[in-house]
C-alpha cells in the first residue's frame, strides 16, 4: 500500500515539476522571450552573484565540516612510521589548502567579475611564454620537493625488518582474520593449502620443526615499542590488512607472501587514555573487496607491554598442542567405533 | 565514381564516400542542388534512425544510450546510498522491484556489492568513455573538421553497435540468477574467478567480460575512425595547429584507447581461460569451498598489472575530451582565446604520453616490488605539472574576459574547480607513503568521484548544453539548465566533500554498513548527510533529462551559430543533412580562437574568414 502510494506521489511530482516548467515557459512566451533562450544580462547577474555566493558559502562549509570533524580526522598515530605519515600529509594538506584557495577564488571570482557586457571587450591575450615558464617551474619544484621528502618515507617504511623483529602471521580467509605466532623459535612453520582441514585451519606443515611452537590466536597481540613483522597470507581471495591506527596496510595475496614491519608505539590502555573513551579498541579491519561480508571482516587487536605480551602468549596453546588434542580425540573416535 | 552512389549515403556501397567523392569537385557541381531532397527520398525509418552511418545520428544514439545507461547507474547508486545512510532502516518499495534483493526493503548485502560494481562499470565505460567520447567526438570531429563524415561510416556504425551489445550485456547481467558481477568494477581474481567466493562471479561475471569484449571492440573501431578522420580528412587550411582543442582532445584520447584497450582484452580473455578453461593466469594456492583447487603457479597480480595499464590511461580516456570540450566553452563564452593553445596542446600530450607509466600507483600495497612503488610515485606526481598548466591556463583565459554565463559555461566553470579539487587530492593518493594509509579508503571515493566522476559527467552536460543546437536544431530551456546546474554543482560537493574525512577516518570503501567497528558509529551522521544530498543531486538530473527530451521536440528553433562561435560546425546548415554542408565543403584561414581580436569589427572572426577580409585586425604577418 506505501509502495504503491511512493509511486503514485513520484509520478504525481513529476507531472507537477512538467506543468511548472510548461507554466513558465507560457510567461516566457507572453513576454517574447522564448524564441530565443539567448543569454541575457539577467542570467548574467544572477550566475555570476551564484558563483559568488557559491564560493563563500563552500568556504564556510569547509571550515565547518572540518571543526566538526576534526576529531575523527586522522586518529592519534600508534606506531612509529605513522608519526612520519602524517607529519608529511599535514605538510601535504597544507600546499594543497593554499593551492586549492588561490585558485578555486580566481575561478569564481573571474566568473563573477568578468560577466558579458555588450561595451565591453575582453583582452586578446593568447599566450606569454614568462607567465608559463613561471607557471610550469613552480609547480614542477613543489612536486620535485614532495616527491623525494615522500620517497624517504616510503623507503624508510619498506626498509627490512630489523632481524630481531617479532614476527607474526596475519591469515585472511573468507571472512575472518587469524594470528599466527612464530613462538620461541620466532619462525613460522610452513603451510601448505593443501593440508587445510577442520583441525589443521591455517595448513601448518606439522612435519616442519619450526611448527610445533607456533601459537594460532583470534586476537592480534603487538608489544608496544618492538618491532613487528607482519607476514600475510591469504587461503581464497584477496584481502587487504588494514590497520588504520597503525598507518598500516597490506594486501594479502593468495599464492603469495606479503609483508609490513611497524613499531607500534601506543598501548590500548594509554590509547583509551587519549580519546577519552574506556571502550576503545584497536581493530584490524578488511580493505579489499573479498565478497558478501566483506564489511564484517575484523579483528580485535590488542598493543600492550612486553611483559603483559609474553604473559598472554604463554597462556596460549601452541601448534603442537592443539595436534595432540585433535589426535587425541582421532584416536577415541576410532577406539569408540572399534 | 557515379554521383547517386553518394547521394545514398546509407548504402553500404557508399561505404567510402566520406573519404573519396564528397571530397572532389564533382560533389559540388553535380551533387549539391538535389541533395537534401534525395536525403528525404531515399531514407526509411530504418536507414535514417536506427542503421544509420551518418556521424550525427551516430551522435545522437550514443547520447541516449548513455543517458539511459546514466540514469541506470545512478539509479543504482541511490539505492546503495539508502542503506549506507540510513543502514537496516526499511524502504518497502525497493522490495516492490528488487525482490529478494532487497527483503523487506533492506538491500541484500550481496546485492549491494552487486550495485557498487554496476554503478562503477556503466558510468566508466557505457556513460564517460563509450557515451562521451561516442557523442562529441563523432559529433564534432568531421563537423569541426569540415569533413563530409567519418572515414568509415561502416564502422562508425558498428562501434555503435559493439556498444548497444555490451549495455545491454550489462542490463540483461542484472536479471540473472546470482545477480551481476560483483567483485567492484576492477573484478580482481580470484573473487571474480571464483563463484564460490561470490555469486556474482557466475553467470554475471560471465556477461560482464563477454561485454567487454563487445565494448572494446566499439571502442577500437571508434577510436581508428576518429584518428584517421581527424589525419586524413581535414578540410584546406586546417592545420594541425589551427584545430580546436577538442578535435585535439578526441584525437588523442582515441589513440589512448586503441594503444590501452587490447591490453584490457588480453586481461579478460585470460581470466575467462581461468574461468572456464581450468589455466591458471591469476590463480595459485587456493582452498574455497572446503577443498583446494587444482590451480597453481598464476598471480592475481599480474591480472592488476594487465588491468591498470588500461585502467589507468582509461582515467585519461574520460577526463581529456571532457577538457577539450570545457576548452572550447571556455574560449566561445568568455569571448577571449584560449589561453597557451600550444601549452595546451602540450599539456595533453604530456599527460597522455604520462598515462602509460603510472599505473603502479594503484598497486602500492599489493606486495608490489617497494622499488617499483617509488618509480611510479615520481612518473605521478608528474602528472600534476601539465594538469596545473591546464588550470592555469583556464583561468587566465577567464581573466579580463567578457564571460557569458551560459549554462554551458557554468558546467565548465564546475568542471575546473573539480578538477582542482580532485587534482590536488591525487597529490596525496600518488605519493606511496601516504596511500598506505588511505588506499582504499573513502578518501580515494572522494577524489576519483570529483576529478574524474563529477568532472567527466560535468564536461559532457556542458557538452550537451552547448551543442544542442548543433545536435538538435533546437535550444534547450536556460532556466531549466540553470536550476540544473546548481542543483548538480552543490550535490556534488555535498556528496563528496564529507567523504574525504570518512577516508581520514579509516572508513573503508565498499563497505555494506560500518558496523564492524564500533568507532566509525558515531560517523552514520556524515552519511546520512551524503545520502540527502546523493538523493538531491539525482532527482535534479531528472530535470535535465526533462529538458532534453522536451527540448529535441519542442525547444525554439536555433539561429545558425548562437554562440557566435568560430569553428567550423557553426557554419553547417541548421538541418542535419548528409555531407554537412550544401556545395563545398567550408576552407580554414585562420586558427579556432580570434575571440575579441583588437581593431575587429565583432568580438569573434570564424575560421572561414579569411585575413584578406580582416585587414582592420591583422596582425604583422597575417595577409
Amino acid at each position: 500500500m506505501i509502495t504503491t502510494l511512493v509511486y503514485v506521489v513520484l509520478i504525481l511530482a513529476i507531472i507537477a515539476i512538467a506543468r511548472t516548467v510548461r507554466i513558465f515557459e507560457l510567461l516566457d512566451e507572453l513576454r517574447g522571450e522564448r524564441d530565443t533562450q539567448e543569454i541575457n544580462r539577467s542570467d548574467n547577474r544572477f550566475n555570476g552573484f551564484m558563483l559568488l555566493v557559491f564560493l563563500i558559502a563552500t568556504i564556510v562549509y569547509f571550515l565547518y565540516v572540518t571543526l566538526k570533524y576534526k576529531r575523527f580526522i586522522l586518529p592519534v598515530s600508534a606506531s612509529e612510521h605513522g608519526v612520519g605519515i602524517d607529519n608529511m600529509l599535514y605538510v601535504n594538506f597544507l600546499i594543497i589548502i593554499i593551492v586549492f584557495f588561490i585558485t578555486q577564488v580566481l575561478l569564481f571570482y573571474f566568473g563573477y567579475r568578468y560577466q558579458y557586457k555588450k561595451e565591453n571587450k575582453a583582452l586578446f591575450f593568447p599566450d606569454s611564454h614568462k607567465v608559463e615558464i613561471i607557471w610550469t617551474a613552480i609547480p614542477a619544484i613543489v612536486l620535485i620537493a614532495l616527491v623525494v621528502y615522500g620517497l624517504v618515507q616510503w623507503n624508510k617504511i619498506m626498509s627490512p625488518a630489523p632481524k630481531d623483529a617479532v614476527i607474526i602471521e596475519l591469515y585472511a580467509k573468507q571472512f575472518d582474520w587469524t594470528a599466527r605466532y612464530a613462538g620461541s623459535d620466532n619462525n613460522l612453520g610452513k603451510t601448505d593449502f593443501k593440508m587445510i582441514e577442520s583441525s589443521n585451519p591455517l595448513g601448518i606443515d606439522a612435519s616442519d620443526v619450526h611448527s610445533g611452537d607456533d601459537i594460532i590466536a583470534k586476537e592480534l597481540h603487538l608489544p608496544v615499542n618492538t618491532p613487528v613483522l607482519l607476514v600475510m597470507h591469504s587461503r581464497d581471495v584477496i584481502h587487504s590488512a588494514y590497520l588504520p591506527h597503525f598507518r598500516t596496510q597490506m594486501n594479502c595475496v593468495p599464492g603469495m607472501t606479503t609483508q609490513f614491519h611497524l613499531t607500534p608505539t601506543i598501548t590500548t590502555e594509554e590509547m583509551r587514555k587519549i580519546t577519552k573513551n574506556n571502550q576503545f579498541d584497536y581493530v584490524l579491519l578488511c580493505n579489499k573487496i573479498c565478497g558478501v561480508a566483506h564489511f564484517n571482516m575484523s579483528m580485535k587487536v590488542v598493543c600492550e607491554t612486553k611483559e603483559e605480551y609474553q604473559k598472554w602468549l604463554g597462556g596460549q596453546k601452541t601448534f603442537a598442542d592443539n595436534m595432540k588434542v585433535s589426535d587425541e580425540k582421532t584416536s577415541n573416535s576410532i577406539l569408540v567405533s572399534k | 565514381m557515379s554521383i547517386q552512389n553518394s547521394n545514398t549515403p546509407t548504402g553500404l556501397a557508399s561505404e567510402h564516400y566520406a573519404g573519396d567523392v564528397y571530397h572532389t569537385a564533382e560533389w559540388h557541381h553535380h551533387g549539391h542542388h538535389d541533395s537534401d531532397t534525395d536525403d528525404a527520398h531515399h531514407q526509411n525509418f530504418w536507414t535514417k534512425y536506427v542503421f544509420s552511418q551518418d556521424h550525427k545520428m551516430i551522435s545522437k544514439q550514443f547520447l541516449i544510450t548513455a543517458i539511459v545507461m546514466a540514469v541506470v547507474a545512478m539509479a543504482m547508486s541511490t539505492i546503495f546510498r539508502l542503506q549506507l545512510g540510513w543502514p537496516g532502516h526499511k524502504f518497502p518499495f525497493l522490495e516492490s522491484f528488487m525482490g529478494h534483493w532487497a527483503k523487506d526493503g533492506v538491500l541484500d548485502p550481496g546485492f549491494y556489492l552487486a550495485l557498487v560494481t554496476m554503478h562503477g562499470t556503466i558510468l566508466v565505460f557505457s556513460v564517460l568513455t563509450g557515451g562521451l567520447s561516442g557523442t562529441f567526438s563523432n559529433l564534432l570531429i568531421p563537423l569541426q573538421c569540415g569533413a563530409r563524415d567519418m572515414a568509415s561510416g561502416f564502422l562508425n556504425m558498428l562501434s555503435y553497435w559493439f556498444f548497444l551489445g555490451f549495455n545491454l550485456m550489462m542490463l540483461i547481467s542484472l536479471f540473472v540468477e546470482g545477480g551481476p558481477a560483483s567483485a567492484g568494477w576492477t573484478v580482481y581474481p580470484p573473487l571474480s574467478a571464483l563463484p564460490e567466493a561470490i555469486s556474482g562471479s557466475g553467470l554475471g561475471m560471465t556477461l560482464w567480460l563477454v561485454g567487454m569484449a563487445l565494448f572494446i571492440v566499439s571502442a577500437l573501431l571508434g577510436g581508428i575512425n576518429y584518428v584517421c578522420t581527424v589525419i586524413n580528412l581535414r578540410t584546406k587550411g586546417l592545420t594541425m595547429s589551427r584545430l580546436p582543442l577538442t578535435i585535439w582532445a578526441f584525437m588523442i584520447t582515441a589513440i589512448l584507447g586503441i594503444l590501452s584497450f587490447p591490453v584490457l582484452f588480453a586481461a579478460a580473455l585470460l581470466l575467462i581461460f581461468d574461468r572456464s578453461l581450468g589455466t591458471s593466469f591469476y590463480l595459485s594456492d587456493i582452498f574455497i569451498g572446503g577443498h583446494p583447487l587444482a590451480h597453481s603457479g598464476g598471480s592475481p597480480i599480474l591480472y592488476q598489472h594487465l588491468f591498470w595499464f588500461l585502467g589507468h590511461p582509461e582515467v585519461y580516456i574520460i577526463i581529456i575530451p571532457a577538457l577539450g570540450i570545457t576548452s572550447e566553452i571556455i574560449a566561445t563564452q568568455s569571448r577571449k582565446p584560449i589561453f597557451g593553445y600550444k601549452a595546451m596542446v602540450g599539456s595533453i600530450l604530456g599527460i597522455a604520453f604520462l598515462s602509460f607509466i603510472v599505473w603502479g600507483h594503484h598497486m602500492f600495497v599489493t606486495g608490489m616490488n617497494p622499488f617499483l612503488g617509488s618509480v611510479f610515485v615520481l612518473t605521478t606526481l608528474i602528472v600534476a605539472i601539465p594538469s596545473a598548466v591546464k588550470v592555469f591556463n583556464y583561468i587566465a583565459t577567464m581573466w579580463r574576459a567578457n564571460i557569458v554565463l551560459s549554462p554551458g559555461m557554468l558546467f565548465a566553470i564546475g568542471l575546473v574547480s573539480f578538477f582542482i579539487t580532485g587534482g590536488l587530492t591525487g597529490i596525496i593518493l600518488g605519493n606511496s607513503a601516504l596511500d598506505i594509509n588511505i588506499h582504499d579508503t573513502y578518501f580515494v571515493v572522494a577524489h576519483f568521484h570529483i576529478v574524474m566522476g563529477s568532472a567527466a559527467i560535468f564536461g559532457m552536460l556542458g557538452g550537451v548544453y552547448h551543442w544542442f543546437p548543433r545536435l538538435y536544431g533546437r535550444m534547450m530551456n536556460k532556466k531549466l539548465g540553470y536550476i540544473h546546474f546548481w542543483l548538480s554543482f552543490v550535490s556534488v560537493y555535498g556528496v563528496f566533500f564529507p567523504m574525504h574525512f570518512l577516508g581520514l577516518a579509516g572508513v573503508p570503501r565498499r563497505y555494506y554498513a560500518d558496523s564492524a567497528y564500533e568507532g566509525f558509529h558515531e560517523l552514520v551522521n556524515v552519511n546520512s548527510l551524503i545520502s540527502v544530498f546523493a538523493i538531491i543531486g539525482a532527482l535534479a538530473q531528472l530535470i535535465f533529462i526533462y529538458n532534453f527530451f522536451y527540448s529535441v521536440f519542442r525547444g525554439p528553433k536555433t539561429v545558425q551559430n548562437p554562440w557566435k562561435s568560430n569553428t567550423l560546425e557553426w557554419t553547417a546548415p541548421v538541418e542535419h543533412m548528409h555531407g554537412n554542408w550544401p556545395g563545398d565543403i567550408p576552407v580554414v584561414h585562420r586558427w579556432a580562437y580570434d575571440y575579441s581580436k583588437p581593431n575587429a569589427e565583432d568580438d569573434y572572426i570564424p575560421q572561414t574568414v579569411p585575413f584578406s577580409k580582416t585587414k582592420s585586425s591583422n596582425f604583422p604577418g597575417e595577409d
